[in-house]
C-alpha cells in the first residue's frame, strides 16, 4: 500500500507543479482570460456554473454510456461471429477497416443528413468508433488460447461450445479489457464530436456555444469536465478488469510455481 | 462377416497372446499413419497393434520422436489413421472423440478456474451432471490431500500438485481407458519419484485400464503390467514385455533382480532400435 502511494506521488507532483506554473505565468504576465484563463479563474467559473455544467455533463455521460454499451455489444458479437465463422472475417474486414478510416468529422454530417438530429445518428457514430477496438482485440484474444489447453480439450472430446465457453472466452478476457480501455476513452471523445455536430445539449454543444462567444474560460471549464469524464470511464474499465480477472493470466504449466510444494 | 474373419486373421498375424479380444478395453489393430511434408511422405506409425485389457497398466516406451503423441491423437479421435482400426470397448472408434480420459505432459489446468472447478468441469464434459461433478471433485480432492487448495487458482500449486489434479481429472472421467502422455516428464527427479509412488498407490486401489507413455525405463517397469517397446520412427513394436513383479509394488521395486534384468533388456532393445 505504501509503495503504491509512493508510486502515485511523482505523477501527482508533476501535475500540481504544472498547474502552479500555469497559474504563476498567467498572474506574472497578466495574460487575458480570453487568451488563456488561469487555473483559479477556471475553477471559480466552474463553481459559479456548477449546476449548468453538471446538466450538460450528465447528458454527455448518458450518451457516451449508451454509445459505448452499444459499441461494446456489437464488438463482442462481431468478434464471436468472425471467430466462429472464419469466412465472414475475410469477407467483411475490408469494409470495417474503411469505416474506421473515415474521419468522424466527415461521417457525422452525413449521418445527420441521413438520420436527422435525433439520438440515432449520434449512437451510430459512437458505435462505429467504439466497436472496433473491442472487436479486434477480443478477436485476437479468442485465437490466442494456449495450444496445450486446446489440445487437451480436443483429446477429452469437448464440444465446440465447451471450447468456446471454457477456454476461448476466458482466455480472451485480458485482450477484451485492453480493447475496452481504449473504447472507454475514444467513446467520450466521440460523444463530444457527435454533440458538437448536432445537438442542443451536452458538453460538446456547450463548447460550441462558448467558443462562438469567445468565452475561453467556459471552453476550458468544459475541457476539464471532458477530461474528468474520460478518466472516470477509463478508471471504471480498469476497475472492472480487476474485478473480473483475478487469476494470473498466461501461466498454467508446471513451471509456474514451486512455492507451495506438497508437504 | 468378412470383417470379423479379417480381424481374426490379423490378430493371429500379430500374435495377440493375452486373453481374448473381447475383454480388451483398448485395442489397436494394424494402425499406420504418415504425414506429408514438402511433398514427401513421412511415415510415423507402421502397422502398430497393441491392446490394453480391463484393469491393466500398459506402457509404451520408445525413443523420442517415435510418434507416441501421434498415437495418442489417433486414440483420442483427433486424427484419423491411414489404415488399421482403433477399438474401445470392442467398438471401432476411428476418429471418434470423447471416449478416453487424458492426462497430458503439461498439467493443462485452466488458470481461470479453481482447482475444484478444473476437475468438475472436465467431469461435466464427460457427461456427469454438474452437481454430482462438484461433489465428486470435492470428495476426491480431500481424498488425495488437496482439499485445502480446492478453492485456489492452479498457479498457487507446485508442479507436482498440478499433476496430481491433472491425474485426478483423468481418473474420475467415466471412460473405458485412461491415456497418460509422459505426465511426469517436466518434473524434477525427486518430485517425479514421489509422483510415481503416489500414482502406483492410487492406481492399485482403483485398477483402471491405463495406456501410459514414457521415456523412462525405470518408470515403465515400476508402474506397468506390460510394456511395448517401440522403434524409432516409423514406429513398430519391437517387443512386448510382461513385467513379472508382484503387486502391490513399492517405490523401491527397482532393487529386485528381475527389474534390473528387464531394464537391461529394454535398454538393449532401444539401443538396437536407434542404431541404423
Amino acid at each position: 500500500m505504501a509503495s503504491k502511494i509512493r508510486r502515485a506521488l511523482l505523477p501527482a507532483g508533476t501535475l500540481i507543479a504544472f498547474v502552479l506554473l500555469w497559474q504563476a505565468v498567467c498572474s506574472a504576465f497578466e495574460v487575458g482570460p480570453y487568451v488563456l484563463p488561469a487555473p483559479w479563474t477556471i475553477a471559480s467559473y466552474m463553481a459559479d456554473n456548477a449546476a449548468r455544467l453538471w446538466d450538460q455533463l450528465s447528458f454527455t455521460l448518458l450518451l457516451a454510456l449508451k454509445g459505448i454499451g452499444l459499441g461494446v455489444a456489437i464488438g463482442i458479437a462481431a468478434a464471436l461471429l468472425f471467430h466462429l465463422i472464419p469466412g465472414v472475417r475475410a469477407a467483411l474486414s475490408p469494409i470495417i477497416i474503411i469505416t474506421q478510416n473515415i474521419p468522424t468529422i466527415a461521417l457525422g454530417p452525413l449521418l445527420i443528413v441521413w438520420f436527422g438530429f435525433g439520438l440515432a445518428p449520434k449512437l451510430i457514430l459512437l458505435a462505429l468508433v467504439c466497436f472496433f477496438p473491442v472487436a479486434w482485440s477480443m478477436l485476437a484474444g479468442l485465437g490466442q488460447a494456449a495450444p496445450h489447453l486446446r489440445e487437451y480439450m480436443a483429446m477429452i472430446g469437448a464440444s465446440r461450445w465447451e471450447v468456446l465457453r471454457r477456454l476461448e472466452l476466458p482466455a480472451s478476457l485480458p485482450s477484451f479489457f485492453t480493447g475496452l480501455k481504449l473504447t472507454a476513452t475514444y467513446g467520450v471523445t466521440a460523444a463530444i464530436v457527435a454533440e458538437w455536430l448536432g445537438s442542443s445539449e451536452g458538453i460538446g454543444h456547450y463548447i460550441v456555444l462558448k467558443s462562438k462567444g469567445y468565452d475561453t474560460t467556459g471552453v476550458f471549464a468544459a475541457i476539464v469536465c471532458i477530461v474528468a469524464l474520460a478518466l472516470a470511464f477509463y478508471g471504471a474499465a480498469v476497475l472492472l478488469e480487476r474485478l473480473v480477472i483475478r487469476w494470473r493470466p498466461g501461466t498454467s504449466n508446471a513451471a509456474a510455481g514451486k512455492r507451495r510444494d506438497a508437504a | 462377416m468378412n470383417v470379423g474373419l479379417e480381424k481374426e486373421a490379423k490378430l493371429e498375424l500379430i500374435g495377440v497372446s493375452e486373453g481374448s479380444a473381447k475383454e480388451a478395453k483398448l485395442e489397436l489393430i494394424g494402425v499406420s499413419k504418415s504425414y506429408r511434408r514438402d511433398r514427401k511422405r513421412h511415415p510415423v506409425l507402421d502397422r502398430l497393434s497393441l491392446r490394453v485389457g480391463e484393469g491393466e497398466f500398459v506402457t509404451l516406451i520408445g525413443p523420442s520422436g517415435s510418434g507416441k503423441s501421434t498415437l495418442f491423437r489417433l486414440i483420442g479421435g483427433v486424427e484419423l489413421p491411414d489404415e488399421g482400426s482403433i477399438r474401445i470397448d470392442g467398438k471401432e472408434t476411428n476418429g471418434k472423440r470423447g471416449l478416453i480420459g487424458y492426462m497430458p505432459q503439461q498439467a493443462s489446468l485452466f488458470p481461470w478456474l479453481s482447482v475444484a472447478a478444473n476437475v468438475s468441469s472436465a467431469l461435466t464434459t464427460a457427461g456427469i451432471e454438474a452437481g454430482e461433478a462438484k461433489r465428486l471433485a470435492a470428495e476426491w480432492l480431500r481424498r488425495i490431500d488437496l482439499g485445502d487448495v480446492a478453492g485456489e487458482y492452479p498457479h498457487v500449486l507446485s508442479g507436482g500438485m498440478q499433476q496430481r489434479v491433472s491425474f485426478l481429472r483423468a481418473l474420475l472421467m467415466p471412460r473405458a481407458v485412461m491415456c497418460l502422455d509422459e505426465p511426469f516428464a517436466a518434473l524434477d527427479a525427486l518430485t517425479r519419484a514421489e509422483m510415481q509412488a503416489w500414482l502406483l498407490r492410487l492406481w492399485e486401489e482403483e485398477r483402471r485400464s491405463v495406456l501410459f507413455v514414457t521415456h523412462s525405463i525405470e518408470e515403465a517397469l515400476t508402474l506397468s503390467d506390460r510394456i511395448y517397446v517401440l522403434s524409432r520412427a516409423p514406429a513398430r513394436i519391437l517387443k512386448e514385455i510382461r513385467v513379472p513383479l508382484p503387486r502391490p509394488r513399492r517405490g523401491d521395486v527397482w532393487k529386485e533382480p528381475a527389474f534390473v534384468a528387464l531394464k537391461e533388456e529394454i535398454m538393449g532393445l532401444l539401443g538396437e532400435g536407434t542404431s541404423p
